[in-house]
């Protein structure tokens, strides 16, 4: 029973490979999908949903600006995300953000439309979209969408690529250009930082509404100008109100299905 | 073979450290950036893929654009490439390098780069780049490689390696076509949502890539007396000649579309590249040195004359490379960034350890390439010792 010292490498060799390739197999097989492969009790508290929207009532949130509400949702949101205040605008990193009609709805601006909202107060955040082209293009599946229609997000799985933001045609993405832990005033500890070099958004609360509780922005506006539902839920709230009342989403025709309205009546 | 690049004149051993000098530059920027964060670049939020991303497409396009020599000489046993051949394959092993070099220094987590193997995403184009590009590299590396092995060893290369050939040369177009994948299949990039990306993008590269070689080839010929052949080099040219037109053209005709359509969103980044939009104006020099190369690139290399002349062939060579390099890297990344979704404008410049580690995987390329050419160089010459003894003996 001699085996040449040739074949015994071969053998070896093939041996390698063969383990090798069936371990690649079965990583591909169990991890193609975010699937959970445990089965994750959520607490009976948790507010539970098949496609979470928001509804955003600019008019309202003009009133509250007025009052003097200080942007309470967004400081609320990036309190509570650890989200830093980088000084320099181009490296900036934002969850939820202010801004103007003609840059929410560019392809709508006329001069009469600018008018009317020339005042009106625009807040900007992940619009969690149906068909998100960040989870499309992403090479890892460091976001994803979970079963609840938000597209959600591995810090420690992103590598930093940036084609999400690349892909995101509403700018809602940031990235940690450096770390961002010196701009954090005050740290939440029940949240985590994250490290240089990834990419982070709005993630629509989803770890307040395991626990029972609305988006942080939802429940610091003291004009109830955001409202926050399930649209598979005909009786939710937003499903009622986008019956009876006009809203219109950021660049529908892309075909992306955002998940955020603004009401514009 | 590896030792014949151990041993050179002192020409060579310069050229070999100034590389070496400019990649020590690139790695110290490198390690600054790795400490830092890509904050050390010019990159921001609205423009969130500058120069690394810029060079990386560019230089994909070169990798490809070695295939023209390749498939002429494999398929249509063009002979007269018989010399340059291997140039091509080499010059694609050196670029795909780069690539990957690029899009490594432009990941914000590096150390989790494999994480794209691990969990393979066959929705993201960026997966399928990553196979592309590899299987290209070892492609080419095999090829090239095996066939100069037998002709050091003075036989033809194995019977194994022929389908080998033919996949490298079927494989070179898809690597670019994913890499434009990467970009024309965005929404909301006004810019890049053109179906002509694909194909402007190979036009691009078999003229860059060819133009390359024809620039190193001349300089081999003078430098290092390696002979790729007249009618090599006018092949060549025309090879250039054909597919820089048609990337013109190609462009022109997003041009067409963009302005007798009137759609302003179709517009904007061309005129934020051509003559500036709302103020911002940064790359407009750029785009007009990129234009105007292409019109002496296109007029040296139609005219038969300018064409067959040896110094205005590498004139017209330098002004293409130069001009798809404009136009492919940073016109089209900040382009594509502009208008941001806001519609409004942010500015991109590199900084300047961002244009550091640029240089520094350009020299690491250029370094590869370099001892390449040299075995090749060498292994010939050994060769050919004996065809001029030989030579001399019947003439006598």
């Amino acid at each position: 029973m001699a085996i040449k010292r040739r074949d015994f490498l071969k053998l070896t060799g093939l041996t390698l490979v063969g383990t090798a390739a069936s371990a690649a197999v079965g990583d591909l097989l169990t991890r193609g999908e975010a699937k959970a492969e445990e089965e994750y009790a959520s607490p009976p508290e948790a507010l539970k949903g098949k496609r979470w929207a928001m509804v955003i009532d600019v008019k309202k949130c003009k009133k509250g600006k007025e009052k003097g509400c200080n942007e309470k949702c967004i400081e609320a949101c990036h309190y509570l995300h650890n989200v830093p205040s980088i000084p320099d605008k181009k490296k900036e990193i934002k969850w939820i953000w202010e801004d103007e009609f003609e840059h929410a709805f560019p392809e709508q601006t006329n001069e009469y439309l600018e008018e009317i909202f020339k005042d009106i107060p625009f807040l900007f955040l992940c619009n969690h979209c149906d068909n998100p082209p960040c989870v499309r293009v992403c090479p890892t599946k460091a976001t994803f969408k979970n079963e609840e229609g938000i597209v959600m997000m591995d810090f420690h799985r992103c590598i930093g690529c940036r084609f999400c933001m690349a892909a995101c045609p509403y700018g809602a993405r940031s990235f940690n250009w450096v770390d961002p832990r010196p701009y954090i005033e005050k740290v939440n500890p029940e949240y985590p930082t994250r490290t240089k070099g990834v990419v982070e958004k709005c993630l629509f609360c989803y770890e307040r509404l395991a626990k029972g509780k609305m988006p942080a922005c939802v429940e610091a506006c003291p004009e109830k100008a955001l409202i926050f539902g399930d649209l598979a839920d005909e009786n939710s709230e937003v499903s009622k109100i986008l019956r009876e009342r006009v809203a219109i989403r950021r660049k529908a025709e892309l075909g992306t299905g955002p998940a955020v309205f603004y009401l514009i009546d | 073979m590896i030792e014949k690049a151990l041993v050179g004149s002192k020409k060579y051993w310069f050229w070999v450290l100034f590389l070496l000098t400019i990649i020590f530059i690139g790695f110290v920027c490198y390690l600054y950036q790795f400490k830092i964060g890509l904050g050390i670049t010019g990159m921001s939020r609205d423009v969130s893929w500058g120069f690394y991303i810029a060079n990386f497409t560019f230089l994909v396009g070169v990798a490809a654009g070695a295939v023209m020599i390749v498939l002429p000489y494999y398929w249509h046993n063009h002979k007269v490439y018989g010399k340059i051949t291997i140039l091509g394959e080499f010059l694609a092993v050196a670029a795909v390098t780069m690539c990957i070099l690029f899009v490594l220094v432009d990941l914000g987590q590096p150390m989790r780069v494999l994480n794209v193997i691990r969990f393979p995403t066959p929705n993201s184009i960026m997966f399928y780049d990553v196979i592309v590009l590899n299987v290209y590299l070892l492609l080419n590396l095999i090829c090239g490689w095996t066939v100069l092995h037998a002709e050091y060893k003075g036989t033809k290369y194995p019977s194994w390696l022929k389908p080998i050939i033919y996949l490298a040369i079927v494989w070179a177009p898809s690597i670019h076509i994913v890499t434009a994948f990467l970009y024309q299949g965005l929404p909301g990039r006004h810019f890049w949502l053109t179906a002509v990306m694909a194909p402007r993008f190979l036009a691009s590269a078999f003229s860059a890539g060819p133009a390359l070689v024809i620039i190193a080839a001349l300089l081999l010929k003078k430098v290092a007396n390696f002979d790729p052949g007249e009618k090599a080099i006018d092949s060549l040219a025309k090879t250039v000649a054909y597919a820089f037109i048609a990337n013109v053209l190609l462009f022109i005709f997003e041009l067409f579309t963009a302005f007798y359509s009137g759609i302003h969103s179709h517009q904007a980044p061309i005129k934020y590249l051509f003559v500036g939009l709302e103020g911002h104006a940064e790359w407009v020099p750029f785009m007009w040195a990129a234009t105007i190369l292409a019109i002496v690139g296109i007029l040296l290399l139609v005219i038969p004359q300018t064409r067959k002349n040896e110094t205005t062939l590498v004139i017209a060579s330098i002004a293409v490379f130069i001009s798809c390099w404009i136009d492919k890297g940073i016109g089209l990344i900040t382009g594509g960034y502009t208008p941001t979704p806001f519609e409004t404008i942010t500015s991109y410049r590199p900084t300047l350890p961002e244009i550091g580690i640029t240089l520094g995987v350009w020299a690491t390329g250029f370094l590869i390439m370099t001892i390449l050419y040299k075995i090749v160089l060498e292994v010939r010459a050994s060769t050919e010792l004996v065809v001029k003894y030989e030579g001399i003996v019947y003439k006598k």
